[in-house]
């Protein structure tokens, strides 16, 4: 049974791996499990310079999910280069880099270092709903995202994934105006818009007002944009949303996913990505799957 | 290190209407805990309600691999769990938080704490009678009918206080008026407090006034309660406004040196 793919130049042995924002660095889950499990880890959303991130509350539990407004809290990409990746790189998987900055200017110069460490990738975060500046702004055009992605190919020869929003009315043009624009791979979901008012002060229990929405109970708009945007490009598509078991990555790899990321999952099972891994592999079993290559865009449409 | 257990309630006594004791056999946990760390707990198998419920430990039996915790039944979450049996296995995470309690040193310690905040207390309190420190213990409940484990910090204090906000049982008035009065006479070289928001508010510019090391257990919503999420943030006192920098309740906390967040 094969369960390694390539995905857009990155070779992985699973195709799971873990979403940026959920998994820090690795280092509070590798007391769990050897991450070598895993397919790739994606990590923290890291910017050129530290970033403090929003004021709490920045969490609040939904129906069957979580709304978060952490504000890309990180310390900084040379933070990480000196702490984190070192780290990192002990273990035998696939490490991509979130990247996220308020100009393309800041992109380009945050990509310019990343390009030159030990990293397997970079996934460009054109998709975070909770900063001011930057991220989803860019995220929600067709022309911003083409000259973000764009401008950071010029100084990125490594595999270039761009992640992007569903907060658009037409996700496959977005993803379109990527693939145009020289990116490797795309992936999606990010979290929705969302917000949640405690009745009783008559407020948005957020400070920030609104946040992103993620878990299981954004997994059916999830998978039907991995669909529509698997119908639209070319390029690979790592696909998120609300994944806590096999049954659900399988799902969004019938859709089109070439390889998928668990999220908010995280959060209620520290084990959740490598018992998904299992998952995937007893469905190949059961469904006697040899490569599963097999899966990638199956799906029968009635 | 935090371990994940499926740990069997071996006891379970409901102390007011709304407030239980569990005890399970959790000797991974046992083993590593401290007085101020806190676990997680899913409460169901299902995705609803989705995340775990962060809740403080009450009493650590060494010797049994036994862990107590109290809670209030307040939503979803914490009226499931208090409808688990005895027999039942707890989906739990533990211990969590790096910041702990810490009573090196000192030789007599207040220990201040009101409404449910007082149940991480009572480890702490334990050790610190076992290690020979005076314990004079503070505890604010807002009736009568809110007081409880009084028998419990009576055994594992030297002096123990008891105050009710509207003088059904006890003394008076707010636990920290007592504190403040004892401060001298007591000769109180550091505080200890749980508890809500304007309680530790209290403590926190008295110890500074009096210059008393002071230690306080902060809660924030929270995610994944291991540190990845970055969800449960404080502001640290030395960063400006504009600049506002923050700590994490589950990674720094959940206790801090009250001087070094603001609250």
């Amino acid at each position: 049974m094969n369960t390694k793919i390539n995905f857009a130049g990155i070779e992985m042995k699973n195709p799971v791996t873990v979403a940026s924002g959920t998994f820090g660095y690795g280092r509070e889950y590798s007391q769990f499990f050897d991450l070598s499990k895993l397919g790739g880890i994606i990590t923290k959303g890291t910017s050129l310079k530290p970033r403090n991130g929003n004021k709490p509350p920045r969490v609040c539990e939904t129906a069957s999910g979580v709304l978060n407004s952490i504000g890309l809290q990180n310390p900084g990409v040379e933070y990480f280069a000196e702490n984190d990746l070192p780290f990192l790189r002990k273990f035998d998987t696939a490490i991509i880099v979130n990247a996220c900055g308020s100009s393309i200017e800041e992109y380009v110069e945050l990509c310019k270092i990343l390009n030159t460490l030990d990293i397997d990738g970079v996934e460009l975060n054109l998709s975070c709903p909770n900063v001011k500046e930057g991220c989803m702004a860019f995220g929600n055009t067709y022309d911003g995202v083409e000259r973000v992605t764009s401008e950071v190919r010029k100084v990125l020869d490594k595999p270039l994934i761009v992640k992007l929003t569903p907060n658009v009315t037409d996700i496959a043009s977005i993803a379109k105006a990527v693939e145009d624009a020289g990116a490797d791979a795309v992936s999606l979901i990010n979290t929705l818009l969302g917000m949640k008012i405690d009745i009783y002060k008559k407020k948005p229990v957020l400070s920030n007002n609104t946040g992103g929405l993620s878990g299981p109970a954004i997994k059916p708009i999830a998978v039907r944009m991995v669909y529509q945007v698997a119908q639209a490009v070319n390029i690979p598509i790592l696909g998120m949303g609300g994944i806590i078991n096999g049954e659900d990555a399988i799902e969004f790899m019938l859709a089109g996913a070439a390889a998928v990321s668990i999220g908010a999952g995280n959060f209620i099972n520290p084990y959740i990505s490598v018992s998904t891994v299992i998952g995937i592999e007893n469905y190949m079993k059961e469904q006697n799957i040899d490569d599963i290559k097999d899966i990638i865009g199956k799906v029968k449409m009635n | 290190m935090a371990n994940l257990l499926l740990a069997e309630l071996v006891n379970k006594v409901q102390l007011k209407s709304d407030i239980y004791k569990f005890s399970v056999k959790a000797p991974e946990i046992v083993k590593e805990a401290k007085p101020g760390n806190f676990i997680e707990i899913r409460v169901s198998e299902q995705t609803e309600p989705f995340l775990r419920r962060p809740i403080s430990i009450y009493n650590l039996d060494k010797e049994n691999g036994i862990l107590e915790f109290i809670f209030q039944v307040k939503g979803k979450g914490t009226s499931i769990l208090a409808k688990k049996q005895i027999g039942d296995k707890i989906d739990i995470i533990g211990p969590l938080g790096y910041g702990t309690f810490k009573t090196e040193g000192y030789k007599n310690i207040a220990i201040i704490g009101g409404g449910i905040g007082v149940f991480p207390l009572y480890e702490l309190s334990k050790n610190a009678k076992e290690d020979n420190i005076k314990v004079n213990t503070y505890l604010g409940f807002r009736n009568k009918e809110n007081v409880v484990l009084e028998e419990e910090f009576n055994k594992v204090s030297d002096k123990l206080i008891i105050t009710t906000d509207d003088g059904t049982y006890k003394e008076k008035g707010f636990a920290i008026n007592f504190l403040a009065e004892d401060i001298e006479k007591e000769k109180i070289d550091a505080i200890f407090a749980c508890g809500p928001l304007p309680m530790l508010k209290a403590v926190q510019k008295l110890s500074i006034e009096k210059q008393i090391p002071c230690q306080i257990s902060l809660e924030e919503k929270m995610a994944c309660g291991l540190g990845a999420c970055l969800g449960c943030a404080v502001k640290t006192a030395q960063s400006p406004k504009e600049a506002p920098e923050y700590v994490h309740v589950c990674k720094i906390g959940p206790v801090f040196n009250a001087i070094d967040v603001e609250i």
